[in-house]
């Protein structure tokens, strides 16, 4: 029975190792200025956990077929250096390690969350709420108009509670279900609830971002491909929640640019 | 120190059914007691992830009868989207805190800390008495939810507020069902402090002539341990739950800020924080995973030990190391909430302990496998299940290297990745751990032994299958696959459904191999052969040394002196394999502790 379980433990090590070194579920692609630091670190991450895995896993089994089931008179053997040697071993190994991953981790989340936006960024205003997405731009003046919680009314199609009646700022915003940005330039996304807890979800981005109701966040990032991607909601927001999603829309600056006067025109 | 030799007993033997059976104040029956609730609420988690686990391999298939559980959460037997929500809510609280907390620490620790430390029972045993009861009665509260008309809450075992605060208007089970389960829960903490309390009295002042803290065995390290985080964990948890409560009965706004509107209505809240509802339940649930899984360390230790026929490389570093998890417990949990919304510069605060406490559990896993090196090592159900527990402990230990760094988080949280993680880790390790210790001390907790064939088939099936459940999701969350969905309709989710199939066929296949084990365990309990002595393991702590099953004050007329460290196992020049603590056998050796 020992022996066997040796072998499972191998099989199962070795099995578990082939899809990650195939790549058969890959990360998804990367569209994102940011993403290839995110990406590296995960590369890192995983060669050090691999080899961690790897390693205790066939020394586990290989304890296990050697040692199991002694002969009558076999004596117990003491590992060489004892415990204080796996305890250096552990701190020098492991302590490097994280300590590795922890400062050069540093680099790509701060390069998403601890540097500002650039002046010229574009800025988008996603507004989530049971169990859709809505996006306001803000027109040639380039403001938001403030947020009326009372005045939001999905019948009339004013899901972010704008009155373009009395806010001059509101007056040119444009509001839309699908988001579009252009290719290569930064986008400075205003995030906000109007109910419970969301999250702005795009792998391809290398973006993820919670949704505080009462506390509105932002990041920024700059697409680099053009195409179609999903955006979904990754917090646990209600019965449709599996659901919620909307199109991101990564255009060339022309198509970004006559798409949003198509948009204004439909306002 | 205090030797309980010189003391009467503390409360005679009861006579009547109910004080025997029922209402008991004996360690041992309440230990037995609280091993049924789990094993009870086991079957149902696991049921409940059955039926979790078909509607995501195949959403429109009716499973027979499920109507009949709720009408409205499964009409015509196929489960709606809310319905899903709800088991899948009602699955992780149940595990986590009826099982996973309930067996390894409260079930065996009760049977057995008070045994291990030479003590006739704990100092407080009402409150123990009381500890099981208002755990029933949570229990209860928490399966009566699913009566509620709309079901129970569908928030998820974390209840992220402003969702879990809002009242009905959130969606169904959102009112009375978060009321009930923020009462169960609520109700369940007053017993897991009750029990602390008495875990680290016993452990300080109830020990034997001779037992000193370090001739304590691990397993009562690990449960000494983890009382002192149920302790202040647990303290934060409950007047959480009050707050919520709160929130929804008593027109507070504890978690539910201003002018949030819900289906056309600002709702009449103000002035609350969500994120509050974060750090209070995260500063309870990181130690909880530790809660979880340090008795099954201890206990597994323990069992390793023993069958290794020598003791570990070092008690002490064991020890030292398993105390770190605790202290650093309380320092990482922030790790859940790198995108949350949190300060960014606290992420990276939070991510440094984090990546620091695979140092302790790195050292865990050495003094285990250089323990194992030149061991002369028995393979029995009970050393296989501690050896699968160090395999699964290992695997979803690695993953933690990922989900400790912020900027890994932004790909992984929320995804299949951390489901996978935690599962192994705190979950089937924490599983490996209780049958470990259930096959190891069946003997002395019934006088019968538990059928070793049967013990043998169920571990390698399940350790195969749960690596056919768990590490799959590994790979599910790195492709993006987000948790809590009930269905995946993302066009990038779509080409993952087959491995999700798979998935399903696995945890059917692992969930009927549990059925053996429930088999074995009931069997034996009445038709299994008698144990065949007070120590059929050979064991040399405390438990070993009494009658089987022990007597009401745990060793009869003559109370136990400790003379040797609690793992004397293939000494040079003694008399036997092994020396009991309680032998006075004189011994030189290097490992005996001063």
């Amino acid at each position: 029975m020992a022996k066997i379980f040796a072998v499972v433990i191998v099989l199962i090590a070795i099995a578990s190792a082939i899809p990650i070194i195939m790549h058969t579920w890959p990360l998804p692609q990367d569209i994102s200025v940011h993403g290839h630091l995110i990406d590296e670190q995960f590369s890192d991450t995983m060669a050090e956990a691999g080899i961690s895995f790897l390693a205790s896993q066939i020394l586990l089994a290989f304890f296990i077929f050697k040692f199991s089931n002694p002969k009558p008179g076999d004596k117990v053997k003491s590992f060489p250096g004892g415990a204080s040697g796996l305890v250096i071993a552990a701190f020098l190994l492991v302590g490097t390690e994280c300590l590795a991953l922890g400062v050069f981790g540093v680099k790509a989340w701060a390069s998403v969350y601890l540097t500002p936006p650039a002046a010229d960024a574009v800025p988008v205003q996603v507004q989530s709420g049971q169990f859709a997405f809505y996006f306001r731009y803000p027109g040639p003046d380039g403001k938001f108009g403030p947020i009326h919680p009372d005045q939001i009314n999905e019948a009339n199609a004013n899901f972010f509670g704008i009155d373009t009646t009395h806010d001059q700022d509101s007056k040119d915003d444009i509001v839309t279900a699908e988001m579009a940005i252009p290719v290569n330039k930064e986008i400075h996304l205003l995030m906000h609830s109007k109910d419970v807890g969301h999250s702005f979800y795009v792998p391809e981005l290398r973006i993820q971002q919670d949704f505080v109701p009462g506390l509105d966040v932002s990041v920024h990032f700059t697409a680099t491909k053009v195409g179609k991607y999903e955006i979904v909601c990754t917090q646990l927001c209600g019965l449709g929640h599996y659901n919620m999603k909307a199109y991101l829309e990564v255009k060339s600056q022309d198509d970004y640019d006559a798409w949003i006067k198509q948009q204004a025109a439909l306002q | 120190m205090h030797d309980m030799s010189a003391h009467p007993t503390q409360h005679g033997a009861p006579t009547s059914f109910i004080r025997t059976h029922v209402f008991s104040i004996d360690h041992k029956v309440i230990g037995k007691q609280y091993y049924a609730l789990a094993l009870v609420a086991a079957v149902v988690g696991m049921f409940l992830s059955w039926l979790m686990r078909i509607h995501l391999g195949w959403g429109n298939f009716a499973i027979p009868g499920l109507h009949l559980l709720s009408s409205n959460g499964a009409p015509g037997d196929v489960m709606t989207p809310e319905y899903y929500l709800q088991l899948m809510t009602m699955h992780g609280t149940i595990m986590v805190f009826f099982v996973l907390t309930t067996a390894p620490f409260a079930a065996f620790g009760n049977f057995f800390l008070p045994i291990q430390t030479g003590a006739e029972d704990m100092p407080f045993p009402h409150f123990n008495m009381m500890s099981f009861w208002v755990t029933f009665v949570a229990f209860v509260v928490m399966v009566t939810s699913f009566l509620v008309a709309d079901g129970p809450t569908l928030g998820g075992w974390t209840q992220y507020a402003p969702l879990s605060a809002v009242g009905a208007v959130g969606g169904p089970g959102q009112g009375l069902g978060v009321v009930l389960w923020a009462t169960s829960i609520g109700i369940f903490c007053i017993g897991q402090l009750l029990g602390s309390l008495n875990f680290i009295t016993t452990t300080l002042d109830m020990r034997c002539k001779g037992m000193s803290l370090m001739r304590l065995p691990l397993s009562a390290w690990g449960w000494f341990i983890t009382s002192i985080m149920g302790l202040t964990a647990f303290a934060v948890l409950m007047p959480a739950c009050i707050l919520l409560i709160l929130d929804h009965v008593a027109g507070t706004s504890f978690f539910v800020p201003s002018n949030l509107v819900i289906n056309g209505q600002i709702l009449p809240h103000s002035g609350g924080s969500t994120l509050l509802w974060q750090h209070l339940f995260w500063f309870f649930g990181h130690p909880e995973v530790y809660i979880a899984i340090v008795p099954g360390m201890g206990i597994v230790s323990h069992v390793l030990v023993t069958n290794m026929r020598r003791p570990m490389l070092s008690h002490r570093v064991l020890i030292y190391s398993m105390g770190a998890l605790a202290v650093l417990s309380y320092m990482v949990y922030g790790h859940h909430m790198f995108v949350s919304g949190m300060n960014p510069v606290s992420s990276i605060a939070f991510s440094f302990p984090t990546l620091v406490i695979t140092i302790p559990s790195t050292i865990i896993v050495l003094i285990w496998l250089g323990s194992l090196y030149g061991s002369k090592l028995r393979i029995n159900s009970a050393s296989l299940f501690a050896l699968g527990f160090v395999s699964m402990f290992i695997s979803g230990g690695v993953s933690g290297f990922f989900l400790a760094q912020p900027s890994l988080d932004i790909m992984l949280h929320a995804t299949y990745f951390v489901v996978g993680h935690f599962h192994l880790v705190m979950g089937v390790a924490a599983m490996f751990g209780i049958f470990s210790g259930t096959y190891f001390w069946f003997p002395k907790m019934t006088g019968r032994m538990m059928n070793e064939t049967l013990g043998k088939a169920h571990f390698i099936l399940s350790f195969i299958g749960a690596y056919c459940i768990f590490m799959p999701f590994h790979y599910l969350g790195m492709a993006g696959n987000v948790r809590r969905y009930q269905a995946f309709t993302d066009d990038y989710l779509i080409p993952l459904i087959p491995v999700h199939k798979f998935i399903t066929i696995s945890a059917l296949f692992t969930g009927f191999a549990q059925l053996i084990f429930i088999y074995n365990l009931i069997y034996s309990r009445f038709k299994g052969p008698l144990a065949p002595n007070d120590n059929p393991w050979e064991g040399t702590s405390l438990e070993w040394s009494t009658a089987t099953p022990p007597p009401h004050n745990n060793f009869g007329d003559k109370m136990p002196v400790v003379y040797h460290d609690p793992y004397q196992y293939s000494v040079e020049g003694a008399s036997a394999d092994f020396i009991m603590q309680t032998s006075p056998e004189k011994i030189s050796s290097p490992d005996e502790e001063k």
